[in-house]
């Protein structure tokens, strides 16, 4: 709530309005409280509101729950990150209450359940304290059930009193999210948000109101990242799928089998992981680019045939949804530790694309490029994305759905000849016919891993193999010289330019803001195109003292983080350095900025 | 946000001459032999490779219905020698692989060759759950019992006191039963033959190329290199014999399918299990009718609207 103003007269014994831009709310509980629930009901309202909004969460790997949280950041204008302080915390246990109260800034709201929380004498000055019997007031609004089932939504009643949230929006909303099932828990839902609305607060000093969103009159969506990447591919023409279960994968993968037999496709869950890789690859062999995905040691397990792809040059998407590793390592924390794996992950020299959205929107879009890169250039493409934007809701423009759908179903027209791996193929890229194709020649192609002549067919010799291996990696150049060149955030020259990947894009463009606002010489570049770098990079470099990449992996034997070591590699500037961490949580802005204070004076 | 849009690929078809499929000439060993095998002189292999284009003669399909999938190891040699489309996948995985193109071409007939490290070794997962699943293909495994093309080691179907360079002292590990495998896995084709008895072997791959769902054949095909006389016992002109499956047995009796599978060498050569259950392909291609009919006459991009406009 960056700047509070104090608008119209206040009523008398009621709590002063101030009029704000934006709110940080954090809720944390359990996980099987529905915290989640209140924060999507936030998130999506936000959507509704033409405001921006992002969240972030944090969900235990255990089964049975276990201390969760979600923030949501809601603001009139642009967000950048899910915020480094809550203005608000509402809190429904004690553990919840000592783990979060941190988070509050000084002079911050903590709103608790006083049924649980008994709050620490010594916090009562630097914080707003304001207790609310939720769980008992909860089964008192649904007719004394004995049951606390729906203090989520009472506290949500609660929230809207305190932000003048709109009503009629979000019971339409409670409405859509349990309307369809037993009518009685549309009712107890409702009941349950209008008694928390209802309810005077006592003790509050200030209730807030959100200035009209900046993008009043546009339409926007609401959803997670992995949400995003799904619909993406669908969007992207893909028909057919396979994966595995793991975290935090399985969304996507759950997604796709919901939606894909809609539009005439398949997705198959696999025995596992090698074999979801390859069939994946086998049915875009079939002729239509096919996805599988995983996250953790599940890549691991996909890079045999990933080579395969490569050295046959059959175009297949794997998305890797990061989380924290090596092998079971922190499976529901966000890092951004595969860029190794995505890169080099491979025996021998096996050339594949590597991208990586930066944000929920991005990842809809990203995930049609890869698609298209895939098929352009008949490669593996791996779509990186991280425990950060699979999780995190954001609202961004409706897109034209219409325009960006497409068709890529096989033609099987019959051809004269056709060379699967033709070394004098006009632009270097051959793109396979689908089986089912008949060939005229009666030379029909194979597609293997052997190291092969432009038939498919065996073909050892060392000149041979150099061409080959030539070709597999010149269709890449070709792309880096096709790749946009980056824009920097920012002024094109100064002091620091920071360097980011990922769903860190937000939190150092913040930085950025943050820190050119009081004068100094900061910059930001973001990378998409992880493998290949897309051209001129080291223009944009010269312009600056300091090269920084911020990263979520650790700084490796040699002080660098991975996007660093391989910036060094290929510039061999030693003004690149980079700042890292694995402590299994998005950047705060003030992280960084420490970070890059230590490093730069 | 600017995104690329690609338009659909097409293929570049040149002047190819439109040949009604009545006017195009069925294929011979000509049309439908490439490179010469790379197995050595005797190898067994080499008649399920005959028996392979007689098939495609026999039963006049064309070139491109066809496609053959290997995974690696000697007999997965066999795409190079095929005029059809071909792939030669990684260790074990041709199976998958070849899933995938089943279930989004089924317009193809799909056969899959390999040999026994290949099928129930490095393999052994993907073999049961393809087989579970009743994945439309055909699965023949060349059985020789030996890993041949690493120059003999131990493979997963060596009799108990084979020697082999990793069990110099003889193999003490019990082999896979191939056929108790593919029973019990959910296979709902399951066949024996052997690469020594031509006309049985035919019989054998047409009855599973016409079977609707998994069929599986083991062949025993003898490594003339590292493992000479292994199925001696089952050819009559080296003083073997060749017990047939019973006239009587009940092809869809499991129990029956499984007691055969039990018997001593040479064992016993048919079809041991057939029946019918619905496929992978069919399950699936229900799913999609069920799922299309609830957004009949939309086009792709409206069927998105509608999860789109749910989530504004």
């Amino acid at each position: 709530m960056s700047d509070p103003t104090v608008a119209s007269t206040p009523v008398p014994n009621s709590p002063r309005v101030s009029q704000v831009s934006e709110a940080v709310i954090r809720i944390a509980g359990n996980s099987q409280d529905g915290i989640q629930a209140i924060g999507g009901f936030l998130a999506r309202l936000a959507g509704r509101s033409e405001q921006e909004v992002m969240t972030f969460m944090t969900i235990p790997a255990t089964i049975s729950g276990g201390p969760s949280i979600f923030q949501v950041r809601m603001s009139s204008g642009e967000v950048l990150s899910a915020g480094d302080e809550a203005d608000l915390l509402l809190c429904f246990y004690d553990h919840s209450y000592a783990s979060h109260i941190g988070s509050l800034k000084k002079g911050g709201i903590v709103l608790y359940d006083s049924d649980h929380v008994k709050p620490k004498e010594e916090l009562l000055t630097t914080y707003h304290h304001v207790g609310v019997p939720i769980s008992s007031l909860t089964v008192e609004a649904i007719g004394g059930t004995g049951r606390d089932k729906g203090k989520n939504i009472y506290a949500l009643g609660l929230l809207a009193r305190m932000f003048d949230l709109n009503v009629p929006k979000l019971t339409k909303l409670i409405d859509e999210r349990f309307g369809g099932k037993d009518p009685t828990v549309v009712q107890n839902a409702l009941a349950c948000f209008n008694s928390g609305y209802g309810h005077q607060v006592q003790g509050l000093l200030e209730s807030f109101q959100f200035h009209p969103g900046e993008h009043a009159g546009r339409s926007q969506v609401v959803m997670s990242g992995n949400e995003a990447l799904g619909y993406g591919i669908l969007a992207a023409g893909v028909r057919f799928g396979a994966g595995y279960p793991i975290t935090p994968w399985s969304d996507i993968m759950e997604l796709l089998r919901r939606e894909l037999p809609k539009y005439g496709g398949t997705f198959v869950q696999t025995e596992d992981e090698i074999a979801a890789v390859s069939m994946a690859i086998g049915a875009s062999y079939g002729g239509r680019v096919a996805v599988t995905g995983s996250s953790g040691p599940g890549i691991s397990l996909k890079t045999e045939a990933l080579g395969w792809a490569s050295m046959a040059e059959m175009p297949v998407v794997l998305i890797d949804v990061q989380r924290g590793g090596p092998s079971t390592g922190m499976p529901t924390s966000v890092e951004q530790s595969d860029l190794n794996i995505a890169v080099f992950g491979g025996h021998g020299d096996s050339p594949r694309v590597v991208l990586a959205p930066s944000s929920v929107e991005d990842c809809f879009y990203t995930a049609i490029e890869a698609v298209n890169i895939a098929r352009k250039y008949s490669v593996p493409v791996l779509l990186l994305t991280d425990q950060g934007i699979a999780t995190r809701i954001e609202a961004f423009p409706y897109p034209d759905l219409e325009k960006v759908c497409q068709d890529i179903s096989p033609d099987l027209t019959p051809v004269m000849d056709h060379k699967p791996y033709d070394l004098s193929a006009p632009d270097g890229i051959t793109r396979h016919v689908a089986p089912g194709t008949r060939i005229a020649s009666g030379k029909y192609p194979v597609v293997t891993g052997l190291e092969h002549n432009e038939l498919g067919h065996p073909g050892g010799s060392g000149k041979n193999h150099m061409d080959m291996n030539a070709k597999r990696r010149n269709k890449l150049r070709k792309l880096a010289e096709e790749l946009p060149v980056p824009q920097v955030y920012g002024a094109s020259e100064g002091h620091v330019l920071l360097v980011g990947w990922g769903s860190s894009k937000g939190p150092i463009e913040e930085a950025v803001k943050q820190s050119r606002k009081h004068g100094e010489a900061i910059s930001a570049l973001h990378l998409k195109h992880l493998n290949p770098l897309p051209n001129g990079l080291e223009k944009i470099f010269s312009g600056f003292t300091h090269v920084i990449v911020v990263e979520l992996n650790d700084e490796g034997l040699y002080g660098y983080g991975q996007l660093c070591t391989l910036l060094r590699a290929r510039y061999c500037d030693p003004r690149i350095r980079a700042v890292t961490k694995t402590d299994g949580l998005t950047w705060k802005v003030k992280e960084i900025l420490q970070h890059v204070l230590t490093l730069t004076k | 946000m600017s995104t690329l849009i690609l338009p659909r690929t097409t293929n570049a078809p040149g002047d190819v001459p439109d040949l009604p499929d009545s006017e195009r000439k069925p294929l011979t060993k000509k049309e439908t032999a490439a490179d010469h095998p790379t197995w050595c002189p005797g190898c067994g292999d080499f008649s399920v490779l005959a028996l392979y284009y007689k098939l495609i003669e026999k039963h006049q399909r064309r070139h491109e219905d066809i496609c053959t999938v290997a995974g690696i190891g000697c007999s997965s040699r066999f795409p190079y020698f095929v005029q059809a489309h071909g792939v030669h996948f990684i260790h074990g995985r041709a199976l998958a692989f070849a899933t995938g193109v089943s279930l989004s071409r089924p317009d193809l007939h799909v056969f899959v060759f390999g040999g026994d490290g290949d099928a129930f070794s490095i393999g052994g997962n993907h073999f049961n759950h393809t087989a579970r699943k009743n994945v439309k293909l055909t699965y023949v495994v060349m059985d020789n019992h030996v890993y041949g093309l690493t120059k003999k080691q131990t493979s997963p179907t060596s009799p108990i006191g084979f020697k082999s360079k990793t069990d110099v002292w003889g193999s003490t590990d019990r082999p896979i039963n191939p056929m108790k495998q593919a029973i019990a896995a959910g296979a709902t084709f399951v066949a024996r033959s052997a690469a020594s008895n031509i006309p049985h072997l035919l019989k054998c791959m047409e009855a599973a190329m016409a079977h609707d769902g998994f069929s599986f054949i083991e062949c025993l095909s003898e490594c003339v290199e590292f493992y000479p006389g292994a199925f001696d016992g089952s050819i009559p002109r080296k003083g073997g014999v060749f017990p047939e499956v019973p006239a009587d047995h009940d092809v869809t009796d499991e129990y029956a399918a499984y007691k055969l599978s039990d018997a001593p060498a040479p064992g016993v050569f048919g079809i041991f299990y057939n029946v019918n259950r619905p496929t992978k392909n069919a399950n699936e291609a229900k799913i999609i009718a069920e799922n299309r009919t609830k957004v009949e006459g939309l086009a792709d991009w409206q069927i998105l609207k509608k999860n789109f406009d749910r989530m504004k």
